[in-house]
């Protein structure tokens, strides 16, 4: 077994209601989805976030879509229009998620996530005036 | 509808604020109808700020532009516009809506306005007969801060369905579930029954999938991002929706952006609790059914999708004052970034608190350090570069929230911590905080009292 981040293996975006964030862990194959429905509990989610959460964390399967659903109550600071945060919305909550680390078996080791290439967009902005 | 009998519905906006531009795109690919979803949660709040300002307010003021890019097609008989703009007045939105017909010279338009989500003017008969129990927090409707600043029920697809029964071009709404601007149309041109359950649910899920716009195409995509064609020309999506429920997700042509299993699936579960259980006014839809298949070339099927019977409430949304916000930044360069930026917040904090002004809740984020991971981020004995101490504050009301900010001025010289640089920003106008109660209402408190208003540019 060897220890990884979420983010070698898992994609995910996240949404809000109210004080209720979700986060979506999406897998990026069946063998992964394995790994993540017996690693990535609500209760290691709800201690990842810490006082960021303050309420409960239920985990939903959406085994078709080789996805995992995290509802965060008590999750952004009061709501939208009524909290603090500058990340109103918890829209950086995915990705704060996928810092977690699992455990898993060797042959899913090596796994790592692409890393971005940007030129494109460095050529863009070298053209600018 | 297109020759082999499938619907073509498009998301052509995917909340306030959102671009016109995009509806140039869709309609050139033809689209027998044009949805225009307009309304988060906060949004209603910006809105009820506005009809605060102006009673004539209260909808979504970039509606006449949308109008203005679709208007040629709809007057040409080939798309219908349906839109949830009206927000908390959709009586001024259709009154808008005239405004530009006329002025773009198109007469004869039937503008259909779907009223009866508004439940201000009702919160007490309906106090008296519901029990508006908080959604989440299960707190009991006496603890409800008074008074309500809007309150909206989120009303299904039945009177959008009843709008183009009548033949109506444009439908103009207030709240209503968002997917059910796209169930609509489905509904009114397939003929579903009201109790087919697997048909609503397919039809709720595509709504689903086209109503936060670029979020299917490609935007927001967490995996391969840097792969997607021509971003700054981002689709939105599109829909062909077979009299089976079965369905085509798919974009322009002539577009960046990218329609996948992935992007696809990004969209299926946002803001989603139980995916199996997926609640609307219509029908209660299992996104879990659903089978996906990556045709490629930009087109992902959907089929199999189930659903069960609705239930009998409609969820509602109350809003209530908390209080005024303020906030300030000030950013430190290395070295020691990140704990001149703790004494700075402190010291403001100290000053703020030595002036008399009365704070009630403080909020000290770091950026560049753990402002927007928190506790995720893994404590790190390297130095940032650079940090932002970002402080914010709630106080009871306007005025103090204004004064507070005023406190870290002085700091920009007599600050402790050397290095204190012009790039933060000073107070910003205090901006007025509201709390959400999300609640449930039942139907039959609420069916009796919508309508469809038509009336012909």
């Amino acid at each position: 077994m060897s220890r990884l981040r979420l983010h070698e293996l898992c994609g995910y975006r996240a949404g809000d209601k109210g004080d209720i964030s979700n986060v979506a862990l999406f897998a990026d194959d069946a063998e992964v989805y394995d790994v993540i429905v017996r690693e990535v509990t609500a209760e290691r989610v709800k201690e990842h976030f810490g006082t960021f959460v303050t309420g409960t964390v239920v985990r939903y399967e959406a085994a078709n879509v080789l996805a995992l659903n995290f509802v965060m109550y008590g999750a952004l600071g009061g709501g939208g229009p009524r909290t603090l945060r500058s990340d109103s919305l918890g829209k950086a909550l995915g990705g704060a998620l996928v810092r977690l680390q699992i455990e898993v078996p060797d042959a899913l080791a090596d796994r790592r996530a692409p890393r971005p290439d940007v030129g494109w967009a460095e050529a863009i902005l070298d053209r600018l005036p | 509808m297109t020759s082999n009998g499938s619907v073509r519905i498009a998301g052509g906006q995917g909340f306030y604020g959102d671009t016109p531009r995009s509806v140039e795109g869709l309609l050139a690919e033809g689209v027998d109808y044009l949805c225009l979803e307009a309304l988060a949660e906060l949004t209603l709040a910006i809105l009820q700020k506005d009809r605060q300002k102006d009673e004539a307010r209260g909808f979504t003021k970039d509606l006449p532009a949308y109008l203005a890019a679709a208007l040629p097609e709809v007057a040409a008989g080939r798309t219908k516009i349906i839109t949830n703009a009206g927000g908390i007045n959709p009586t001024g939105a259709a009154r808008v809506a005239i405004e530009t017909a006329k002025r773009l010279g198109m007469h004869g338009l039937k503008i259909a306005t779907v009223l009866g989500d508004d439940l201000m003017p009702r919160i007490d008969e309906l106090a008296g007969s519901t029990a508006l129990t908080h959604l989440d927090s299960g707190a009991a409707f006496t603890q409800f801060p008074q008074p309500a600043l809007f309150a909206a029920a989120y009303l299904g697809a039945r009177p959008i369905v009843g709008a183009l029964d009548q033949g109506a071009d444009i439908v103009i709404t207030g709240r209503c579930a968002d997917a059910a601007l796209f169930l609509a149309p489905l509904v009114h041109e397939h003929g579903w029954a009201w109790d087919d359950w697997d048909r609503l649910a397919a039809g709720t899920l595509v709504g689903h999938l086209l109503e936060c716009s670029g979020q299917t195409a490609g935007g927001n995509l967490s995996r391969n991002w840097w792969t997607i064609p021509h971003p700054w020309d981002l689709p939105y999506p599109i829909a062909e929706v077979d009299a089976d429920g079965s369905a085509v997700i798919t974009k322009p042509k002539a577009s960046g952006g990218r329609v996948s299993f992935d992007t696809v699936r990004h969209q299926l579960l946002y803001e989603v609790h139980d995916p199996a259980r997926y609640l609307s006014p219509d029908v209660v839809a299992d996104f879990t059914s659903a089978a996906f298949h990556d045709e490629s070339d930009d087109r992902v099927r959907i089929t199999g999708v189930r659903g069960t019977p609705a239930t009998d409430t409609y969820k509602a949304l109350f809003a209530h004052h908390v209080g005024w916000a303020g906030e300030t930044r000030v950013a430190f360069s290395w070295p020691e970034a990140r704990e001149k930026a703790i004494a700075a917040a402190a010291i403001f904090a100290e000053r703020v608190a030595s002036s008399g002004l009365c704070v009630d809740e403080w909020c000290v984020e770091l950026w560049g350090v753990d402002a927007l991971g928190g506790p995720t981020v893994p404590a790190t004995d390297a130095e940032p570069a650079e940090v932002v101490a970002r402080v914010a504050w709630r106080c009871a009301d306007q005025l103090t929230a204004g004064l507070v900010g005023r406190e870290m001025v002085p700091l920009t010289l007599g600050a402790p911590p050397a290095g204190l640089t012009g790039m933060g920003r000073g107070a910003a106008r205090p901006t007025e905080l509201l709390g959400i109660w999300p609640t449930l209402v039942e139907k039959s408190l609420v069916d009796d009292h919508v309508v469809v208003a038509l009336e012909t540019s």
